[in-house]
């Protein structure tokens, strides 16, 4: 019952023609670049949009902005990917249907970008509102006695300092979309999850390749903590929330 | 005639191998008084799961016939079998570390996981083909430029499609689905033109889905593969005695029943028939049974 265990593996040739098998998972690790990194800038978009409509004076905004949370982070990542993907184009006009489908160009890559960034999307607006609930009232108070109109005082007064309050858990949302980007592999996006998958089959290394997308998950989600840890350390007011160290 | 081939082969096997100490897989089954067999949960008709708790099909039957002569072998009163679930990713790992001692499912015997694990003499012989829509005109490869293929991740399939593109100067955009339920529903949404895949197993999705009529397998065949029965390498006496069940099997009409039962009659859950008629191919393989890998 010996294991064998061929580090090597990685420059030798895949039978598929695509050069080595460091190049699969190279391409791999580029869409999951591409995916996460896209997905997240749709997430704070959307994100920061909905966490400002649940905690503004007006209740049908409000009620939106609960709704888009309650509906996004209450069904499982796979199951979105798989309605965008598999049932939306199938409930638009046919034409339109056949359009995703067939014509529209990198179509694993646009809907897991998508769907990513807005299931993230509710998890970042969960944050944002209660970054934005954390400041003290007069605050707001404070802005609309002095002129501001609401606008103005989110802009200026609010989103400033409730931003600086949710780094850190933003932080474990940006390392969260590139460990879920995975969940792309089901709709057949080609990131590092299916890469390795692909390598297990070819190579039968299935140790060798599992270890090194751990190592490559890892490296990534290593590099997210420290640039968002830099992000804070240069983002600090001295006298404000943790800024006094 | 039929009363004696067990009689034979089991003389023919127990000559050998009672001259020497026990080792290796028989050690082990014969310690613990249970044979773990990794099996497959949807790979129609080979092996598949039915009603939640049996585990039955092609390969089924014939590992259950070794399972009989292990029995026999080890002059055990009773011998314990589970029935381990595999998937493709997993079943070379769980044989290597012990976990399973056969596994019956729809394994390519190939050159690459032979430096991993053993397989006994092949069992099936299974060629890489495309199932289409009837009415969308596809009648061989050259017909898919420029269209989407669909193939299962962790399959082989792809390198046919691409090594066939080269020859034939075509492009086709490559999909992937997760398993091949999913592979399937991309051709029948539209989002694939085809579904390159073993024969068997398009005729199995095609079979079952929900208009049959509306899907063909068509085109060359891209490639032939040999199905294995997969146990643990460098283990002589197992194989031995899996070896010369199956060789047994294949010379009497046994395999002509256990196949029939599979491929050209209904079959379980939803008693569709394959209508797949033995290939010369394999009528060859089973005359002379070999375990070369691809």
């Amino acid at each position: 019952m010996t294991i064998n265990l061929d580090w090597g593996i990685f420059l030798q040739e895949s039978p598929t023609g695509d050069g080595p098998y460091w190049t699969m998972l190279a391409t791999g690790l580029q869409w999951t670049l591409a995916t996460a990194l896209t997905g997240w800038a749709i997430a704070l978009l959307v994100g920061s949009i909905v966490g400002v409509l649940r905690t503004v004076p007006y209740r049908p905004l409000a009620l939106l902005g609960d709704a888009y949370v309650e509906v996004f982070r209450n069904i499982p990542l796979l199951v979105q990917l798989f309605f965008w993907f598999f049932v939306w184009p199938e409930l638009l006009p046919a034409e339109i249907g056949r359009w995703m489908k067939q014509d529209m160009p990198y179509p694993e890559f646009i809907t897991a970008a998508l769907g990513l960034g807005w299931f993230t999307a509710a998890r970042v607006a969960e944050q944002v509102k209660s970054g934005i609930l954390s400041l003290p009232r007069g605050q707001k108070n404070a802005a609309l006695a002095l002129g501001f109109s609401l606008p103005q005082t989110y802009r200026l007064v609010i989103l400033p300092q409730a931003f600086r309050v949710v780094i850190p858990p933003l932080t474990s949302e940006f390392m969260n979309i590139f460990k879920n980007s995975a969940a792309a592999l089901a709709i057949g996006l080609t990131e590092l999850t299916f890469q390795m998958k692909q390598m297990v089959e070819y190579s039968n290394e299935v140790i060798v390749s599992i270890a090194a997308a751990t190592v490559l998950y890892m490296m990534l989600a290593f590099a997210v903590n420290r640039g968002m840890a830099w992000l804070e350390k240069k983002a600090r007011v001295p006298g404000m929330i943790g800024g006094g160290r | 005639m039929k009363a004696l081939l067990p009689l034979a082969l089991a003389l023919s096997v127990l000559g050998t191998a009672h001259a020497e100490e026990l080792t290796g897989t028989l050690k082990k089954i014969k310690d613990s008084g249970r044979i773990v067999v990794g099996v497959r949960d949807a790979s129609q008709p080979f092996s598949f799961l039915v009603g939640n708790k049996q585990y039955v099909g092609y390969s089924v039957d014939l590992c259950n016939k070794i399972v009989d002569q292990v029995q026999k072998e080890l002059k055990l009163k009773s011998l314990d079998v589970v029935y381990q679930p595999v998937t493709s990713q997993t079943r070379i790992p769980l044989m290597q570390n012990g976990t399973i001692d056969l596994e019956c499912g729809s394994t390519t015997n190939s050159v690459e996981r032979q430096k991993q694990v053993a397989f006994g003499v092949n069992m099936f012989w299974v060629n890489v083909r495309m199932a289409v829509k009837a009415n969308s005109g596809i009648k061989s490869v050259a017909d898919l430029n420029g269209k989407p293929v669909v193939t299962t991740t962790g399959t082989t399939s792809d390198r046919y499609i691409k090594q066939h593109e080269k020859g034939k100067n075509i492009d086709v955009k490559n999909l992937y689905g997760k398993d091949h339920d999913e592979s399937f529903l991309m051709v029948e949404t539209d989002r694939a033109a085809a579904f390159v895949m073993d024969d068997t197993l398009l005729a199995a999705k095609i079979a079952a889905s929900k208009n049959p009529k509306d899907f063909v397998v068509i085109g060359e065949v891209l490639s032939g593969e040999p199905y294995g029965i997969m146990l643990r390498k460098d283990d002589p006496q197992f194989k031995k005695l899996v070896d010369s069940t199956l060789t047994a099997v294949y010379k009497s009409p046994e395999i002509e029943k256990i196949y029939a039962k599979w491929f050209t009659s209904p079959i379980p859950p939803k008693g569709v028939n394959l209508n797949m008629p033995m290939s010369d191919k394999m009528k060859d393989m089973l005359k002379n049974p070999s375990d070369k890998g691809i």
